[in-house]
């Protein structure tokens, strides 16, 4: 009985396998966290990579262990090895595995405490293009306060350049993530949140909210387009002088619990965008400090 | 009239679906209410469960509600996963598939899980300790009676007002009349405060079980491990659901009275929820979790013929993952702009918290080391938890460190790790319990085979439903999204993982069936220790007489009964006679259940704001707590003789 038993349990283990298998070879694009086009997604990528590593010696030795274990010490008649039913303790054993669980945890941290402060702060240099996000019930405002233009449900960023996006809501919370570009923020009612990313080659990455924020979630999607400064600034110009300005009046259509196609505003009105807010004020806290230190904010 | 019809039955519970529900719901009762009639059961129902302190009764009352929320859980992750299986599906609509994945969510924790835990307190500890019940039997009953209040409550929101639908964590400012108008979310609200209430009193009660009522000799380092993290999972929920009861009584005032905690206007700061909900959220994952690993350690020890490996190490570990567990509630919005310096520390926490956890792992392996391992269904269960858990927590420390997060938060690569662990560690713990102590509560033994069929499809199923989600993260796919378009290559996965759920389904059915069949044919256990067990429990008939122990063990050494069978002292199962004296047990009482009923009262009545019915219910409540307080005839005496004849019929006396 028992070793029929195993031998179909084994069928089954590596129909599972060949399942997992066929999964993880299909390896193409459609896995967007393996493929970043950006500096932030790159290092976010290679801390995957660490922690992912380590924890897989640490599966794989818990693995090995467990089925040397369930073999050798199955209670069948004739098992030949040793029995020792009083045998419950063995503080060498036990200090090993504390220090390689620590050693394991400081390989992952170190890492990440580097990689937490490196990515707050965006790389000196260049001046980040600044572009004010705010989600709605359900599309994203997309504010350009250097350009002095706004979209919605679609943006284009130059490549090459940083771009600090604030983030805000006038809706429940969502998050903001472009997968390809790097991780993700939230944006809050009240608060003004700051995310940087920046896209290393030109090309289309898709975004959208990774926070459920009522029936049309599913349809918060946006397309980042990446192109060289010059087309962006061609971009720009043609957005000024083709599109048409966004009224106040406009803003409050916006605000409508629905989901509408990409468009675009020559202008905007400048109080859709806070200037106050709880934790992160525009004048002060880690937000500003991250403003100040790395551009040339034009103040208004 | 036609108002209060269009109250009850708003247009989102007229759909086929819910209608189909209301009547079997109607149908159900219907056959119950002429069942208990027809056969006279209803005085027997009342009498023997419906007023009971037993600590078993209360158990099995535990066991039954937990098993019928899996169901509804399940049956609300079946019909998610249908309508993911391909894309651009039609089968639920956004509001209708909202509504599921927050009943989803919300009963598997709190009207599953936690019910679930507290039966196997229930069923097992009293019994582990030599007690002859919990220190406040009738607080237990209350207990029980308002999370089987609020679990109806909040079930029948389905059918009657409408259900919530944002989530189990329910982050206001959605949550708020602006966005969620209706009655959907009081019942959210009203429902996880009332049985949260049973939950503290249940915590506060086992806490001092355990603390006051072990039997002679059993000092803490010779408890049980199952009681060892039974009474630390007491104190968590104990510090954990404050919290959580005031970010919930804060959303209430919002949608009730008109305040503005949480609300987008007047100053309303919505993240202070998200900070109070995990400030519950993260120990309660212990408190989910912890009571399980106690269940492994038992069983492993039990099937391995051996000791438990490592016993005062588990300890340690267990009370550090208590104390760590208060400090990594912001791994859960690592992404709300924190900063690196906060966000460091609790990434650095979360990790470290994973290091007790490891060692425990490697303990239970090495328990079996220079064992005997048999594998019954009970430690089917526990086998399979060793390999599932440790990628469920290592997804846990990928998650833990911060960057990474920044990619995961909130992605299927998060739905698989949370999966990964409450159903390869809750779930598979408390399965692994339920078939242990199965024969010591019900005196048969679940049918092995069947038991085995239930092991292997639910095992298969949940690696086949898992694994594919971990791809989808990796895809971008974020979670509580009703459908998907093509392109982004999701459609395979998803549907490998709809096939894998619907095994896990179809393992529950087999399952259920097996209950069925092993109380009509199932191996009774007429020995009292069916598995050769360590512990108390094993010592006593199965079921138990209801005073427990006719003479309370004194105990010598941890795994006390294991102890007793090598130095052949069976008078503990053959008592003389004369030893036995009379037994002081609580009595019934029928206020436990209307106390539930009042709570019941006013809850609906806040759910939909019908004032005089609020105030009804809190009247209700309070004249129970008055006539409770003067009930001085709570106690009665079982004679010596009545135990005499038990203990005889059951074969334990000499001569
Ligand atoms: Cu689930
Ligand atoms: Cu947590």
């Amino acid at each position: 009985m028992a070793p029929k038993r195993s031998k179909r349990a084994f069928r089954y283990l590596s129909l599972m396998a060949l399942a997992v298998g066929l999964l993880v070879s299909g390896c193409g694009q459609q896995y967007v966290l393996l493929h970043p086009a950006g500096p932030v997604a790159a290092s976010e990528l290679g801390l995957i990579y660490i922690s992912g590593a380590a924890m897989l010696f640490m599966v794989l030795l818990v693995w090995v262990l467990f089925g040397i274990v369930i073999v050798r010490f199955r209670d069948k008649p004739g098992n030949k090895a040793p029995y020792r039913p009083l045998w419950d303790h063995n503080r060498k054993l036990e200090l090993f595995w504390l220090a390689l669980s620590f050693l394991i945890v400081i390989i992952i941290s170190v890492p990440t405490v580097q990689k937490t402060y490196a990515l707050d702060k965006i790389p000196s240099g260049t001046d980040p293009i600044v572009i004010d996000v705010t989600s709605l019930d359900y599309k994203w405002l997309f504010e350009y306060p250097q350009q002095h233009i706004a979209t919605v449900n679609y943006i284009d960023i130059p490549s090459g350049v940083p771009v600090l996006f604030e983030l805000t809501a006038n809706s429940p919370m969502n998050t903001f993530w472009v997968p390809q570009l790097g991780g993700m923020e939230y944006t809050m009612p009240g608060e003004v949140l700051p995310l940087w990313l920046e896209a290393s080659h030109p090309g289309v990455y898709w975004g959208r909210s990774g926070q459920f924020s009522g029936s049309g979630f599913v349809h918060m999607t946006f397309n980042v387009k990446a192109v060289p400064m010059a087309q962006f600034q061609q971009w720009v110009q043609t957005v000024r002088q083709t599109a048409s300005p966004m009224t106040l009046a406009d803003y409050h259509q916006l605000l409508q619990h629905n989901w509408i196609s990409p468009r675009s505003y020559s202008s905007y009105p400048a109080s859709t965008f806070p200037n106050t807010t709880h934790g992160f004020t525009l004048e002060g806290g880690m937000y500003m400090q991250m403003k100040n230190m790395y551009m040339n904010m034009p103040s208004n | 009239m036609s108002s209060l019809l269009a109250q009850l039955f708003p247009p989102e519970t007229t759909r086929g679906m819910e209608l189909s529900a209301d009547v079997l719901i109607v149908l159900t009762s219907a056959a119950i209410i002429y069942v208990l009639t027809r056969y006279h059961k209803w005085g027997h129902l009342w009498r023997e469960w419906l007023t009971t302190v037993d600590h078993k009764k209360i158990g099995i009352m535990y066991l039954i509600a937990a098993i019928t929320m899996l169901f509804r859980g399940g049956v609300d992750a079946l019909l998610m996963r249908g309508q993911l299986a391909v894309p651009n599906n039609h089968f639920l609509g956004p509001l209708h598939y909202d509504e599921i994945f927050t009943t989803h969510g919300t009963i598997m924790i709190f009207f599953m899980s936690m019910p679930f835990i507290f039966a196997m307190f229930n069923l097992a500890i009293p019994l582990m300790i030599g007690a002859r019940d919990v220190a406040f039997p009738r607080l237990n009953a209350i207990s029980f009676w308002l999370f089987a209040f609020a679990a109806f409550m909040f079930n029948i929101s389905f059918v009657v007002g409408g259900s919530p639908n944002a989530g189990w964590t329910s982050y206001p400012p959605l949550t708020e009349l602006a966005f969620n108008p209706g009655v959907g979310q009081n019942y959210y609200l009203l429902a996880i405060q009332i049985s949260g209430i049973g939950s503290i009193a249940t915590g506060v009660n086992f806490l001092v079980t355990i603390l006051k009522m072990r039997a002679p000799g059993m000092t803490l380092m010779r408890m049980p491990m199952f009681v060892w993290t039974s009474l630390v999972t007491s104190a968590l929920i104990l510090f954990a659901f404050p919290p959580l009861t005031v970010a919930l009584a804060m959303t209430m005032l919002d949608r009730l009275f008109g305040t503005d905690f949480f609300t987008i206007t007047h100053g309303g700061m919505p993240m202070m929820y998200v900070n109070l909900f995990w400030l519950f959220g993260h120990p309660e994952v212990y408190i989910l979790i912890l009571p399980s690993f106690g269940i492994f350690s038992e069983v492993v020890a039990t099937f391995s013929r051996k000791r438990l490996f490592g016993y005062s190490t588990m300890v340690w570990s267990v009370i550090t993952i208590t104390l760590l567990s208060y400090g990594t509630w912001v791994h859960h919005f690592f992404t709300m702009g924190a900063g690196p310096g906060v966000n460091v520390f609790f990434g650095i926490s979360t990790m470290l918290i994973a290091i007790p956890t490891g060692i425990k792992i490697f303990n239970w392996i090495f328990t079996m080391w220079g064992g005997r391992v048999r594998t019954p269904v009970a430690m089917l269960w526990a086998l399979a938890f060793i390999p599932t858990f440790v990628v469920g927590g290592a997804t846990g420390v990928m998650l833990g460190a911060v960057v990474g997060d920044y990619q995961f938060h909130n992605s299927y690569f998060l739905i698989a790790h949370f999966h990964n662990v409450l159903i390869g560690g809750t779930v598979f713990g408390l399965l692994a319990g339920m078939y242990y102590w199965w024969p010591k509560t019900f005196g048969f033994k679940l049918d092995e085979r069947q038991g085995r069929w239930f092991f292997w499809l639910f095992f298969i199923g949940f690696w086949i439903t898992f694994m594919p989600q971990y791809a989808l993260g990796f895809m971008g796919m974020t979670r509580r999204m009703y459908t998907y378009t093509t392109g982004y290559g999701w459609s395979l996965p998803n549907l490998v993982s709809t096939i894998g759920a619907f095994m896990m389904g179809a393992g529950f059915v087999v399952f259920v069936y097996s209950i069925v069949y092993s109380y009509k044919h199932g191996e009774r256990d007429l020995t009292g220790d069916p598995w050769d067990g360590r512990t108390l429990e094993w010592s006593l008939p199965s079921p138990p007489p209801a005073y427990n122990f006719a003479r309370i063990p004194v105990v010598s050494d941890r795994d006390a009964w294991w102890e007793m069978k090598q130095h052949n002292q069976t008078n503990v199962v053959q008592l003389n006679p004369n030893d036995i004296q009379p037994i002081e047990m609580p009595k019934s009482s029928s206020i436990p259940f209307l106390m539930g009923l009042a709570f019941f009262v006013g809850g609906i009545g806040m759910v939909f704001e019908w004032w005089w019915v609020a105030i009804l219910g809190a009247l209700g409540v309070v004249a129970l707590l008055i006539i409770g307080s003067f009930d001085y005839n709570d106690h009665e005496e079982i004679h010596a003789e009545t135990i005499r004849h038990t203990e005889a019929s059951l074969g334990r006396l000499q001569g």
